[in-house]
């Protein structure tokens, strides 16, 4: 069973394979609502909107206390890229939604479901299988969003993708004309959980080009970067989700 | 009626927003067409059929009427600031003619400021190829977080300011 809803301005959509699916998807939706509560720097009435408005850290909840440390370590293991402060206020948005599909897939799976597939707004978590089937992942064509470039073949595994909303300019080397000078248009990131892939996708995507190095450094984590001259540079245990065409 | 008038524009104005992100125009010309359901609208990074859009040769389809009652007062029309999670988006759109000839970006979020130059040294543990389309069933896409959604919320305030 299937439903897409939109929550923190995304479509969410769940599939779960099985029989108890349909309470499954409402209690999984609602905690993706309490987590927007919550999270939601464009809620006046959030917990990260009163902690910007100096709430005392004596009244964060543990909840809160224990993911902007999810946050801190995440910004050591990417050397500083991954920064939830901005401006003087924390905006967690960059880890909780992987996070929180995280936490579905695990409540998911102490419910007994076996076979779903959790994704918000690009990001995805699978488990199992559909019906008889793998899980099937495609990546987007960040130059014509209506069209996939790869399809990857994935069972237990966190897929995130990390890229421009509108694509920024080109730049003109004045120094080097004839440069290949190359921007990420995005890169897409497998790892065994979708906390892990979305985390380091982000941060990785911030380190602009060199962020696929940061990709293959990293135990665990297979990456596929594209870039604006239209070629994709990828990990090499990355080919083995590759589906043939 | 009216609501299912306004759906549907502002489903054909979500498609040519993708030629917007494909074209990296500023604006373009949209022709009222057929009415379409307006359940169609949720796009966006939801799984998508990987069929090769058949858009791209209808961009500039220009003002080719087949309504004939002005929907919308002619002017210019600011949106509301919408959430997109990773940031904000904020549309205006265009009426001329009872019609909507253009819708902009005010805000829009773009977290990519870095480029840098590709490292000409082959890594000997990454590869390297040339994107192809693929047309292939999935169960589901991953991409950049898309923010259609609040393109669809900003659109939708400015199309309410101009009701005719």
């Amino acid at each position: 069973m299937q439903q897409t809803q939109i929550i923190m301005g995304m479509p969410i959509t769940i599939t779960i394979i099985g029989a108890r699916a349909r309470s499954l998807l409402n209690s999984s939706f609602a905690y993706f609502r309490r987590v927007d509560d919550r999270y939601s720097t464009y809620k006046s009435d959030s917990e990260i909107s009163q902690i910007n408005k100096g709430l005392p850290k004596s009244k964060w909840s543990n909840e809160m206390k224990r993911t902007l440390e999810l946050c801190e370590e995440t910004k050591a293991l990417t050397k500083g890229y991954f920064d939830i402060e901005h401006n003087g206020k924390l905006d967690p948005s960059g880890l909780v939604k992987g996070w929180a599909i995280n936490n579905v897939a695990t409540m998911l799976l102490g419910q007994n479901a076996h076979d779903f597939y959790v994704e918000a707004g690009g990001d995805i978590q699978v488990h199992g299988k559909n019906g008889g089937d793998p899980w099937t992942v495609g990546i987007r064509n960040p130059f014509n969003t209506q069209e996939i470039i790869k399809k990857l073949i994935v069972s237990t595994e966190g897929i995130a993708t990390s890229g421009t909303y509108i694509r920024g300019q080109h730049i003109y080397n004045p120094h080097d004309p004839e440069a290949d000078l190359t921007t990420v248009e995005s890169l897409t990131v497998i790892a065994k959980n979708i906390y892990e892939a979305d985390r380091f996708a982000t941060a990785a995507f911030a380190m602009g080009i060199r962020g696929i190095e940061f990709i293959k450094e990293t135990p665990g984590l297979e990456g596929y970067m594209i870039t604006s001259n239209g070629m994709a540079t990828y990990t090499d245990g990355f080919e083995r989700y590759v589906a043939n065409a | 009626m009216r609501k299912y008038v306004i759906g549907s524009a502002i489903t054909l104005v979500f498609l040519a927003y993708s030629m917007i992100l494909r074209n990296q125009h500023s604006g373009l010309v949209i022709a009222p067409a057929s009415p379409s359901k307006s359940s169609s609208v949720s796009g966006g990074s939801s799984s998508q059929s990987s069929k090769t859009s058949s858009s791209t040769t209808s961009t500039s389809s220009t003002s080719s009427s087949s309504t004939s009652t002005a929907l919308y007062k002619d002017g210019t029309y600011t949106g509301n600031v919408e959430n997109a999670f990773y940031g904000n988006v904020q549309v205006s759109a265009t009426i001329s003619g009872g019609k909507i000839t253009s819708v902009n970006f005010l805000q829009a979020p773009n977290d990519n400021p870095n480029s840098v130059y590709i490292n000409q040294q082959a890594d000997p543990y990454l590869k390297q190829e040339a994107i192809q389309s693929q047309n292939a069933h999935v169960s589901g896409v991953t991409g950049a977080t898309f923010t259609s959604q609040a393109f669809i919320q900003s659109l939708s305030s400015a199309l309410s300011q101009a009701k005719a």
